[in-house]
């Protein structure tokens, strides 16, 4: 597949939720993107033609994409599609891969986020990330969560802190499994455990957005659902971006859904349209499990 | 082919398999044996050579202070209206009175009234006694006064000679000719050794004496060994930091582009080079241009460190290395800076690997003896170095004069001790790595 083919399926008309990603349709950045229940909510970041290359092989093609406030968006598409590729252009994480090369604009509020003005430490205070794999730091439950509030002096005196520590715990479930335990280290804890934690230790700096790669791809159902609850339950303070290979995941936990393929961005809209009914075929065949 | 013919394919291949994994077993079970065997033998040599350094015969011999032979002044006292310098100059005379005494003469008198019978003369009976004893007594009465007109019990070491003969070192049936010692001091040895006048007593100043020509017996590894002390503390000092911030530097800031490429080979080649060619660097450098002081401990100490900064380099490098990039990813994706990620989490997960390397690298640098003769450290120095700008040997260097000693059969049980002196310190401090290791992974 050829990296314009996406144009071959141009529908003729586009019911006003659909939004597929023309790239003649974003000339200018829509402020609004329409979710489902038809309640307009303005998008917090908008990326338009990103193209990525590691070294001289292109990984990303032109992706434009709106991402809406306080809602979950999923990346979905086969492995090596660039969808990790795309989240990491989101918080400038591919600035520290070595020949990695990012082009065209993603805004956050607005304001371009490849700026030199704009610092990616604070970037990536406003972006927090939560990993594939589980990386609590070597130290502490509770070292873990304060490092960020501490490093941003968001939280100097001991009792702030602690209170940041608590609340972040309690946000991502963990409090009463670790409450008595905070001196222990973080990497003793449980797989599902440990993500919980990652996530508690991202949302300490209160980002406004959250990134999150394949967050339950090693854990158990159990622990997974626990997870897709409080991503739920973020979503009423943040703006979250998951990538998943689960279609079920996907289905359940984010009202928008964005279908990668071979570096492309081949659709993307409210996530029951896109699975109920895709405009693109290969969409269709990946949803149904055709190829992928 | 049916599951039964699979079967019997693999099992048939199975006991070749286990008999290649057997053999290969025993090559390594027998590669370690013979490497603890050579460093047991190596151990077991120096041990048995080495220990018997530790006791050296002592005479326990009852002085007396004869006010004839010891005539001298009272010790002068401060007077009313003496200036401190005048006082010191007074004092001074009087030692120098103090020394000129004839305490020979008291030694050989307490020989003789150890053993009345003995036909030993002055000079033979003395021979048994090391040369030091009179220096002892002098200072004995430098401090105390009184004691002139005593008899005091004073132990004194006997000479290196006699310390030879009664241990054996000499082979007792050779003819007058080829023994050190004369026929009449052997006997007066002997004699007093049956009748318990000479033990064999732990020998406390091989740590605290200084080396000694004129007195072997006396001789100790104090100098030596606060040299080697002074020199640990510059390499310690220069090489842990300087190291690892290059290492730091290269590994997480540095671009990689040809220019690191040739420093990294560079520092490869540096770890390869032959010790001695430090020596010859730090002549030229330290001494013909900074104009440091010949045979001091700092010159030696920094020699060192230019041999142990690549080892530190190049172990703190892989230590980094080593470390997991989800680590960096996840202090990163919080928005801490690069520093931050890297003073914050990425070396103190490295603090175990440098700290061995470090280690090592010094108990090395300890152990190096080549680039130190360059430097004129194997001058013979007879005191304790103040500061690390005085002159100094060092152990190792120690070992190499003391191993070059004429006196054969005293000193090469001593090369042995001081061997043993060395080795302890190594195994000490990689003792130390050890247990800091295990103290700081249990930690992380
Ligand atoms: N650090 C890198 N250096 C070089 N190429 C890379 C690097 N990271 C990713 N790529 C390439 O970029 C493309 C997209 O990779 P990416 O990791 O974004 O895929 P993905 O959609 O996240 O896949 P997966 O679902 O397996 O995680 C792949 O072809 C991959 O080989
Ligand atoms: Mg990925």
């Amino acid at each position: 597949m050829t990296t314009n083919a996406r144009t071959e399926a141009t529908p003729m008309h586009m019911p006003a939720e659909r939004i597929v990603p023309q790239s003649d349709l974003y000339e200018t950045p829509s402020s609004t993107v329409r979710t489902p229940d038809a309640e307009p909510r303005p998008a917090r970041i908008v990326a338009r033609k990103v193209n990525v290359f590691y070294g001289a092989k292109q990984a990303l093609f032109d992706v434009s994409i709106d991402i809406p406030e306080r809602a979950v968006t999923a990346f979905i598409g086969p492995s090596g599609c660039g969808k990790s590729t795309f989240l990491r252009c989101l918080n400038r994480m591919n600035d520290t891969i070595e020949g990695c090369r990012v082009t065209g604009t993603i805004r956050l509020d607005g304001a371009d986020i490849a700026d030199p003005a704009l610092d990616p430490v604070e970037l990536r205070a406003r972006v927090g990330m939560v990993f594939q794999k589980p990386n609590p730091f070597p130290k502490s439950i509770y070292e873990n969560v304060a490092y960020g509030p501490r490093i941003h002096g968001l939280a100097r005196a001991r009792a702030d802190l602690d209170a940041v520590v608590e609340s972040s715990l309690r946000k991502a479930g963990l409090w009463g499994e670790v409450k008595d335990r905070l001196n222990e280290p973080g990497t003793g804890l449980s797989g599902g455990q440990q993500q919980r934690l990652c996530i508690a230790r991202a949302i300490a700096v209160s980002p406004e957005v959250i990134l999150m790669d394949e967050p339950c791809s090693a854990l158990d159902p159990i622990a997974t659902a626990r997870i897709e609850e409080l991503i739920d339950e973020l979503t009423q303070n943040f703006t979250i971006v998951i990538v998943t290979h689960s279609m079920q995941q996907a289905a359940r936990v984010s009202q928008r859904t964005a279908f990668f393929h071979l570096g492309n961005l081949v659709e993307e809209g409210p996530t029951d349209m896109i699975f109920t009914g895709p405009l693109e075929k290969r969409t269709q065949d990946y949803i149904t499990g055709r190829f992928g | 082919m049916n599951a039964q013919e699979r079967l019997s394919l693999i099992r048939a291949g199975l006991s070749a398999r286990h008999a290649r994994e057997k053999r290969f077993r025993l090559y390594g079970v027998a590669a370690i044996a013979a490497a603890l065997g050579f460093v047991a033998i190596l151990f077991g040599m120096i041990l048995v050579r080495g220990l018997p350094a530790f006791t050296q015969a002592t005479l326990s011999l009852d002085v007396a202070f004869d006010p004839a032979i010891l005539k001298v002044e009272d010790k002068p006292q401060r007077r009313e209206g003496q200036s401190p310098a005048e006082f010191r100059k007074a004092l001074l005379d009087w030692e120098r009175k103090v020394t000129m005494l004839n305490f020979n003469r008291i030694v050989e008198q307490a020989v003789r009234a150890a053993a009345p019978g003995t036909t030993a003369d002055a000079r033979q009976a003395l021979s048994i006694v090391e040369t030091n004893a009179r220096f002892q007594l002098r200072d004995m009465v430098v401090a105390d006064p009184g004691l002139i007109g005593r008899t005091v019990r004073v132990d004194m070491l006997a000479s290196a000679n006699a310390d030879n003969w009664l241990k054996g070192n000499i082979d007792r049936s050779l003819p007058d000719a080829q023994q050190q010692l004369s026929a009449p001091a052997r006997a007066l040895a002997d004699q007093l050794h049956a009748d318990g006048r000479i033990r064999f007593a732990f020998a406390w100043h091989i740590f605290t004496n200084v080396d000694s020509r004129s007195a072997p017996a006396a001789a100790g590894l104090a100098g030596a060994f606060v040299g080697s002390l002074y020199m640990m503390l510059v390499v310690i000092v220069l090489a842990v930091p300087i190291g690892v911030m290059s290492a730091v530097y290269l590994e997480e800031f540095a671009p990689k582009n040809r220019f690191t490429d040739l420093i990294e080979v560079n520092i490869n080649n540096l770890a390869a080079v032959p010790s001695i060619v430090f020596g010859l660097l730090g002549a030229a450098v330290f001494i013909n241009w900074f104009r440091l002081p010949l045979s001091a401990p700092l010159v030696g100490g920094l020699v060192l460190t230019l041999m142990t900064l690549p080892t530190v380099i190049i172990a703190t490098r892989s230590a980094l290395r080593a470390v997991p990039p989800s680590l960096r990813q996840a202090a990163l994706g919080l928005g801490a800076s690069r520093t931050q990620t890297v003073f914050h989490h990425v070396l103190p997960v490295t603090y175990p690997g440098i700290l061995t390397a470090t280690i090592i690298g010094v108990a090395q640098a300890l152990g190096e003896t080549a680039p130190l003769l360059l430097i004129g450290m194997n001058a013979f120095v007879a005191q304790v170095p103040a500061t690390p700008l005085d002159q100094s040997t060092a152990l190792p260097v120690q070992i190499y004069l003391w191993q070059g000693n004429e006196n054969r059969n005293f000193f090469e049980a001593r090369t042995s001790a001081a061997i043993i002196v060395l080795l302890a310190l190594m195994l000490t401090l990689n003792a130390i790595a050890i247990f800091l290791r295990t103290r700081l992974e249990k930690r992380a």
